[in-house]
């Protein structure tokens, strides 16, 4: 090999042959089924392609059709209103974190049994909150006895409660991880600050909602866009649980992208559906990455 | 105490339905409906495990899971470690650019490629296939930037002291790097393991024959073929859910700290 070809020393050649070969299996494999599918994610939707014949490029029509699919549009619906999980998620979580950043005896016990539900398959929290949630299950006899309810209700049945019983299922896996990103958040925060808002004669809540809240933002953000994300992308526990019904009323976005591509093996118009998802889902990124940038972006 | 009680009220929230699960795959009779509902299994007898274990394929999903888990392990450590070590050691050109892409796949709605992924496999004629699952994620960018946080602390002197000895670059991330990084490994295996473990989505995409499930897509399967053995279907369920609590439990302080670290996966 010439001496300095492109300006690099043979000996800077050989280390940037060899960091490459270091990098060569991954790149490949993120280029493969990372980077790829969001260029050709891109032109798929302009094609139908049912596997069997052979693509045809059918230009801007799966967009035409989406914007007079009414299942489209249910879907967009149900998966907005998820979102609604995320400032409630957030809230309880912040709260059990705080109730858990004590040096009690025993604390350490007490977190993992909140986060005991993360680390279980979605498919077995699914099957358990199915059975949980009957008409003659036992939430319903808990509710009736404690006289919140007359009657009992099929929750995963019930054309208007469906997606908040599944949005409650969510709730419940979550608390335990976003818990643990708050307590890190929390514990990053120098205890002067709050001693000092002490001192100065503050209550315990104003200390939370003056000290300690601001302080907790850059966590906020981090873990609400987490949220936010897997809420527009929420798929596990609508499988499981409602398989979209009733009455598509827990249809949503990422389930009607898995009936059109995988059952219907409408793949152009599924790569469609895809690409309007991954246009909210960046929004949703972009917005965060601009706030981080601001002092947040350290977590690596 | 009063603080004991309102933590143990939420230990109560959030392990309840799993005690719950528990109670009735000891039960000998009765299923999951019933006022009241009967909360503790007596009499009690491990008669459904047993049930589902000899009538049901679990073992076999069983076998399948350790399969693809310790497959997506191994390739995620050998893959991650690789490429995290020039991005931590090495100056070379493009370096920047590579760190760029790997940080903007972070913002990148991952499930969005799954319909493109599926065509690449049936492609590749990998559909059905276990190197179909597990291509995929055989890196993970999570992973990549964890062992480079490691391979970024290890002392230039260790380093130094392997080359005046004539060591190569592979030689060096061998036996000089990753043994000194091997905490950070074990971070890394034991998020793998446990996110195969549970992984469902993707299995149940790419794999079209019930022998090839893992637990997570079995379990759903045979609940419903057996829907009217509900005591039967709750043992499966604890059966896979017992190793990976169990997992956890031992590994907790690892566990949440790993979590903070890549809380942006």
């Amino acid at each position: 090999m010439a001496a300095n070809l492109f300006g690099l020393s043979r000996r800077r050649w050989r280390a940037t042959i060899t960091a490459y070969l270091f990098l060569g299996p991954a790149l490949l494999l993120l280029g493969t089924f990372t980077f790829y599918p969001v260029a050709f994610g891109t032109a798929l939707s302009l094609f139908d392609y049912d596997v069997i014949s052979p693509p045809r490029f059918v230009g801007l029509e799966h967009f035409r059709q989406l914007w007079e699919d009414r299942f489209l549009w249910i879907a967009l619906a149900n998966s907005t209103k998820f979102l609604l999980v995320v400032p409630v998620l957030q809230a309880l979580s912040i709260g059990l974190a705080v109730a858990v950043n004590v040096p009690l005896r025993g604390i350490r016990w007490f977190r993992a049994a909140y986060y005991l539900p993360v680390v279980t398959s979605m498919v077995v929290v699914g099957l358990m909150w199915r059975w949980l949630l009957e008409q003659d299950g036992v939430v319903n006899y808990a509710l009736r006895t404690a006289g919140l309810l007359d009657r009992p209700i099929a929750w995963l049945g019930h054309p208007d409660l469906a997606l908040f019983a599944v949005m409650f299922v969510t709730l419940w896996k979550g608390l335990g991880y976003y818990m643990v990103i708050y307590l890190a958040g929390l514990q990053a925060i120098s205890p002067e600050y709050e001693e000092a808002a002490i001192t100065d004669g503050a209550s315990r809540w104003q200390v939370f909602r003056w000290v300690t809240l601001p302080l907790l933002r850059p966590s906020i953000l981090l873990a609400s866009t987490i949220s936010a994300i897997a809420a527009l992308k929420v798929f596990e526990e609508v499988y499981v649980m409602t398989g979209g019904g009733p009455m598509f009323r827990t249809y949503t976005m990422f389930f009607y992208i898995f009936d059109k591509g995988f059952q219907q093996l409408d793949l152009g118009y599924a790569a469609a559906l895809a690409v309007v998802l991954a246009v909210l889902v960046m929004a949703l990124s972009a917005a965060n990455f601009l706030v981080f940038r601001q002092g947040g972006w350290s977590y690596y | 105490m009063a603080r004991y009680a309102g933590l143990g009220a939420l230990a109560l929230f959030t392990t309840f339905p799993l005690l719950w699960l528990l109670s009735i795959a000891l039960r000998t009779t009765g299923g999951v409906f019933g006022f009241p509902p009967q909360l503790l299994p007596w009499p009690a007898s491990l008669g459904n495990f047993i049930t589902v274990w000899q009538t049901m394929p679990l073992p076999r999903f069983f076998l399948n899971t350790i399969v693809l888990a310790g497959a997506a392990v191994a390739l995620n450590l050998v893959l991650c470690s690789l490429a995290a070590y020039p991005l931590a050691r090495m100056e070379f050109p493009g370096r920047r650019v590579v760190f760029a892409l790997l940080l903007s796949t972070l913002m990148l709605p991952g499930h969005v490629g799954l319909i493109v992924n599926f065509v690449t496999l049936l492609r590749l004629r990998l559909i059905d296939t276990y190197p179909g699952v597990l291509l995929p994620g055989a890196v993970s960018v999570f992973g990549i930037f964890l062992l480079r946080q490691a391979f970024l602390t290890v002392p230039r002197e260790m380093e130094d002291a392997a080359r005046m000895d004539g060591a190569s670059e592979w030689t060096i991330w061998w036996r000089v790097m990753l043994p000194v990084i091997s905490p950070a490994l074990g971070v890394l295996a034991l998020f793998e393991f446990v996110a195969v473990w549970n992984s469902f989505l993707w299995p149940l995409i790419v794999l079209k024959t019930p022998d090839k499930y893992p637990l997570a897509v079995g379990l759903l399967y045979l609940s419903g073929l057996f829907a009217h053995n509900t005591r039967a279907v709750a043992a499966g369920a604890v059966m896979m859910t017992v190793p990976i609590i169990a997992v956890f439990l031992f590994t907790q302080r690892f566990f949440m700290r790993g979590l903070t670290v890549g809380a942006i996966r």
